[in-house]
């Protein structure tokens, strides 16, 4: 009893007045938090994680949750979170493991930039009676035409490279069947097929559920290799090679065996209970002609017709990184930036290591410019994209589309509660339990996440408009139509955007 | 980051330039066309006693001066040329190569054991920090060094390398990620005698680099590669350790191996980690060093990147794939692939 | 039997898989390929029956994402043959680089002579699938890091095989690997592997493994039979899982 208990993180009060004794809440809380005895409803609040199922489900707005509610003793350095890492690991001598993305409070650059809109010189655009063009192709582009002249008139000699075509530049990103439940993945699916865009398998291969969807379903190659045959190669829309991932830069995953049920085992290719470890490294990619070795046996394994990504985390070198891998025959890059979101990660990774998206789009951009190779690869932006605004930011930075992950999950529940690691998730989304996942309706979850990119879609069209694009191209790489509001210099130069007034 | 393959022929018998450029060709794959660079020993016969000091000039007229005066100041240049190259669809001639053939002046550095090399190494350093616009990147006896941004059969042909002979030849296929292809970028790296070709990534580039240049080297060419030249040097030339000894600094035992060994061995296996731990490479490498007398071949201590070694002969071949060593020598006598972190040694004369 | 012949001397690897992919098609039995000076990927990702025999140095990824064909090789190979292959048979009369078998989740890869590091690294094995590497020569350090199922069965000079290498089975969870002799000092051995002496099961398991390597490879194989073998294999199912904390 050294250390003894620490403060709870959640007290959570049910107002006997309001409370009609239902017992929704005992039912809905996978966490055990709430107990009926006779005509009470008793808590126990250390087990909350705050994912606040039982509040939506309550009929009677009776609970309530408050965080924190002892404070220690404040201190600037010595935080809350630091005094209680440091009692979970001198308890246990273990890593700690955390959910979702970065928690530290870094300041977040999207929102010390600002965008542009016409005023008198040139007109906005009505998006909704006008022509406005979000098409995106995603792909290798030619850096210039070859034409022949055929008497009076030129044909095209050149030949394009297969590219992903897409209504909108949303995208889901990766979240593997095993982290998230086969309900979430196949709401995904149905959304992004009536969205017109793309969804990723992660790295636990392809449900025959979804075959229906193969045609919106990039299919991801990780370190583990876990479900990948030729035959999900082929049904893949695009491949893409999973190198790093925003929230653990530099190390590998592992989906824990009691996380392998039968059918997790059947797409990951793994006996049902075993863990699932993708190594950090792919074990033959210690190099980048490594790198494009591996892209190129997977074009050449799938001759040549589909478009191969290559996902990266936004680390120090990320730039010249991408460049090598726009020479590398990839198709596109794929940047998550460090508040990217994931199941579980060592929280010393989560918070620490890499850098934001934002920087990293535009030094990538940058850098792929000035080689002259920008056109060999498209990139794709993720980790932290929560509105359109973002999106529309990111793009002017210079990616092509984006990735969203945690925010399609919001669409469908999730409470960024970050305890994924448990597979208790309430929601049905990052849990294997069959009551749980049985919670989450695909009908109406992927009307949801579909409802949210058409929003989100609409929200960026306003904005092209209100700058007088109608067409993605124009707000892509126009860093002209930023400006940073209380960013420092050195950040302004990085992104290359001038400051608000200038 | 590469494909390399190097060859000595142990006789001392002189080899041209067509086959080790067919070899490099073959690994095409392996490199970005960004980059390629080939080294020969043996190249000036006829200035063989002379430090032949390689530079690029943006424009000679502008720099060309500066460094006369320099090398003026420490010696007398015994002949001088614009290297012959000839340009090609797919490389122009974007730097002027250009190379002297210098005496020293060993007065001038009075207190120093080794003055002629040590007033090559300072004019290295001073040119390629202080004159802008010119770039030594080879200061050795008798070898010659061809490098450009581009592919190995075009870097090849730009300066005629069939021309050229030596006994020891090394070649590179660039893959650069961490800095852009450039010409000084391209590998080999050569220090006075020192010439180096490297697949892979030095992890601990900061740390070699605040320890090679606390004893006076400079790292100008924006590349994790050119320390490994300046480590040899220090640790050969000027701390005399043996060519084994230096490849057990750079990659050494782990501590458990050393634990177990008798205690003689562990004595020195310690020593050298402690006095040389900032010295020591990590991350993936494959590296092939060439000197006068001889070439070493080694990969990091847990084998993340290929070399395979291949005898005809008097000659000794060290590549990234044996396809490459078979390119140039189809009748192969033994192939072999060194265990991580010991060194594949080839010396003239045995 | 129809057989097919290609010349791939100075061919890319690209317009020679397309030839190998038609001749497939066209229910070629056999496709002799000459010639063939490290070309890589070599039948990556080709489905189907056939023979694929192979002279000269293949490049690295021979028989990647391969699905049915065998490939005889009549050389040494590069880094990773069988790399991720799912079933099928690479044969190498030689000796073969780093990785080999990565990721492999089905068929079988025979080599003759030696390889390199990381041999059969992350082997997985799932319902009837069942990987085989057999090595007939020295194995180098990580043998078998990572795997999660299958067989890796080194048939080397006991003496040749033991003492210097490390990292053995390091992170094994599945499947096992076979070592004639042993056993092996416990510091070669990585995280999560223990080895005990094969069962007469296991021995009885093997048999026809090794006379099938035995036949292939024109060898004896009453010396391999008659040795000692020694089985490494995880010593928990779950070898890190108790290495977090919750946040």
């Amino acid at each position: 009893m050294t250390i003894g208990s620490v403060p709870v993180r959640f007290r959570i009060t049910v107002d006997g007045s309001r409370c009609m004794l239902c017992g929704r809440c005992v039912e809905n809380c996978p966490y055990d938090v709430f107990r009926k005895e006779s005509d009470t409803i008793h808590v126990n609040s250390r087990k909350c994680v705050a994912c606040h199922r039982c509040i939506a489900m309550c009929p009677r707005d009776a609970i309530s949750i408050k965080e924190r509610p002892v404070d220690y003793r404040s201190h600037p350095v010595w935080t809350e979170e630091a005094r209680e890492s440091i009692y979970n690991q001198a308890r246990t001598g273990k890593i700690i493991l955390a959910g979702m993305g970065n928690a530290k409070p870094y300041p977040v650059i999207f929102d010390s930039l600002v965008l542009d809109a016409c005023q008198v010189t040139n007109p906005s655009i009505d998006p909704l009676r006008e022509p406005m063009e979000l098409r995106t192709y995603i792909g290798k582009k030619p850096g210039r035409l070859e034409f022949r002249d055929d008497g009076d008139c030129q044909s095209l000699v050149t030949t394009l490279a297969p590219n992903l075509e897409l209504a909108t530049p949303i995208m889901v990103g990766h979240m593997s069947y095993g982290a998230i439940s086969l309900n979430a993945q196949k709401s995904i699916a149905m959304a992004v097929r009536e969205s017109g865009t793309f969804m990723g398998t992660g790295e636990g291969g392809l449900h025959p559920s979804l075959y229906p969807f193969q045609d919106h379903v990039i299919v991801q190659v990780a370190s583990g290799r876990f479900g990948v045959d030729i035959n999900y190669l082929e049904r893949g829309a695009a491949i893409e090679i999973k190198i790093g991932q925003g929230a653990k830069p530099g190390i590998g995953g592992h989906l824990p065996g009691e996380k392998v049920c039968e059918d997790v085992s059947s797409t990951r290719m793994i006996p049902v209970g075993s863990d699932a470890i993708s190594p950090a490294p792919h074990h033959d990619i210690y190099s980048i002609e490594d790198l494009k070795q591996l892209v190129r046996s997977l074009k050449e394994a799938t001759e040549w017709k589909k478009p191969v990504f290559v996902k990266i985390a936004a680390v120090h070198n990320s730039a010249a990184i991408a460049a090598g891998i726009a020479r590398s025959s990839a198709d596109a890059v794929v940047i998550d930036g460090f508040r990217g979101g994931t199941g579980a990660a060592p929280r010393v990774f989560r918070d620490h290591v890499g850098i934001p998206i934002e920087a990293a789009v535009a030094s990538v951009d940058a850098k792929l410019r000035s080689q002259g190779i920008r056109n060999e690869v498209s990139i794709i932006a993720s980790g932290g994209i929560r509105e359109s605004a973002d999106v529309a930011k990111v793009i002017a930075l210079g990616a092509d589309a984006v990735y969203i992950g945690t925010a399609a999950l919001v669409a469908m529940g999730c409470r960024v509660c970050g305890t994924c690691y448990r597979g208790l998730c309430p929601w049905g989304i990052a849990t294997q339990r069959p009551d749980l996942v049985a919670r989450l309706d695909p009908e109406v979850a992927s009307r949801n996440v579909a409802n949210l990119i058409h929003a989100w879609t609409l929200e960026l069209s306003e904005l092209m408009g209100a700058a007088g694009i109608n067409s993605i191209e124009s707000l892509r790489g126009n860093r002209d139509r930023l400006r940073g509001y209380l960013l420092d210099e050195s950040i302004m130069r990085v992104l290359d955007v001038k400051p608000v007034g200038a | 980051m590469c494909g390399i393959i190097a060859v000595i022929d142990r006789a001392g018998c002189p080899m041209d330039g067509t086959k080790i450029r067919s070899a490099l060709s073959m690994m095409d794959e392996r490199g970005s066309g960004e980059g390629a660079g080939y080294a020969v020993y043996g190249a000036f016969p006829e200035f063989a006693d002379y430090y032949a000091i390689h530079v690029f000039f943006d424009a000679v007229h502008e720099s060309k001066a500066a460094v006369d005066r320099e090398l003026g100041n420490w010696g007398t240049v015994v002949h001088e040329e614009e290297v012959p190259t000839y340009e090609n669809r797919n490389i122009r001639k974007v730097h002027t190569p250009w190379r002297y053939f210098f005496k020293p002046d060993p007065s001038l550095m009075p207190r120093s054991e080794t003055p002629e090399d040590d007033i090559v190494m300072h004019l290295v350093m001073k040119i390629n920090t202080t004159i802008p616009g010119a770039l030594v990147y080879a200061s050795g006896k008798n070898v010659a060094i061809f490098k450009a941004s581009g592919w190995p059969e075009d870097v090849a042909d730009f300066y005629r390398i069939q021309d050229y002979s030596g006994y020891i030849w090394l070649a590179h296929n660039r893959y650069p990620t961490n800095t852009p292809g450039w010409w000084g970028g391209a590998h080999p790296f050569n220090l006075l005698g020192w010439s180096v070709v490297h697949n892979g990534e030095i992890t601990s580039y900061g740390t070699n680099r605040r320890f090679i240049e606390s004893y006076g080297y400079r790292c100008t060419m924006y590349t994790d590669t050119e320390v490994v030249a300046y480590l040899f040097d220090l640790l050969v030339r000027r701390h005399g350790l043996s060519p084994e000894m230096a490849v057990k600094a750079l990659a050494p035992p782990f501590w458990d191996d050393i634990d177990r060994m008798d205690k003689k061995e562990r004595t020195l296996y310690t020593a050298i980690r402690l006095a040389y731990g900032s010295a020591m490479m990590n991350g993936p490498f494959a590296i092939v060093v060439a000197q006068r007398d001889g070439i070493v071949g080694f990969t990091d201590r847990i084998k993340l990147r290929p070399l395979v070694c291949g005898t005809a002969g008097s000659r000794l071949y060290i590549s990234s794939e044996e396809a490459a060593i078979r390119t140039m020598e189809p009748g192969l006598e033994e192939v072999f692939m060194p265990r991580a972190g010991e060194p594949v040694i080839g010396r003239l004369g045995k | 039997m129809t057989r097919v012949t290609i010349d791939a001397a100075g061919m890319h690897y690209t317009p020679l898989n397309r030839r190998i992919r038609e001749a497939i098609g066209a229910g070629a039995d056999e496709i002799v390929i000459t010639g063939v000076m490290g070309q890589r990927f070599i039948a990556d990702g080709v489905r189907g029956r056939g023979t694929i025999i192979i002279h000269g140095i293949p490049g690295g990824d021979l028989g990647m994402f391969m699905s049915g064909p065998t490939c005889i090789v009549y050389g040494n190979c590069d880094h990773a043959p069988g790399n991720t292959m799912d079933s099928g048979t690479i044969i190498i009369h030689g000796s073969a680089g780093d990785a080999v078998a990565h990721s492999m989740r089905g068929g079988r890869v025979f080599v003759r002579d030696n390889i390199g590091y990381r041999g059969g690294i992350h082997m997985k094995q799932y319902q009837d699938k069942c990987p085989v590497l057999v090595i007939g020569g020295e194995f180098r350090s990580f043998l078998g890091e990572y795997m999660a199922g299958g067989l890796i069965l080194a048939l080397g000079d006991p003496g040749k095989n033991s003492g210097r290498e490390r990292g053995i089975g390091s992170g094994i969870h599945g499947g096992r690997i076979i070592i004639r002799g042993g056993p092996l000092d416990d510091r070669c051995l990585g995280v999560g592997a223990t080895q005990r002496p094969l069962s007469g099961e296991g021995y009885r398991q093997i048999q026809p493994i090794i006379r099938e390597f035995a036949d292939v490879f024109s060898l004896d194989p009453d010396p391999l039979l008659r040795d000692r073998y020694t089985e490494i294999v995880p010593s928990s199912s779950r070898p890190f899982a108790n290495k977090y904390t919750w946040e």
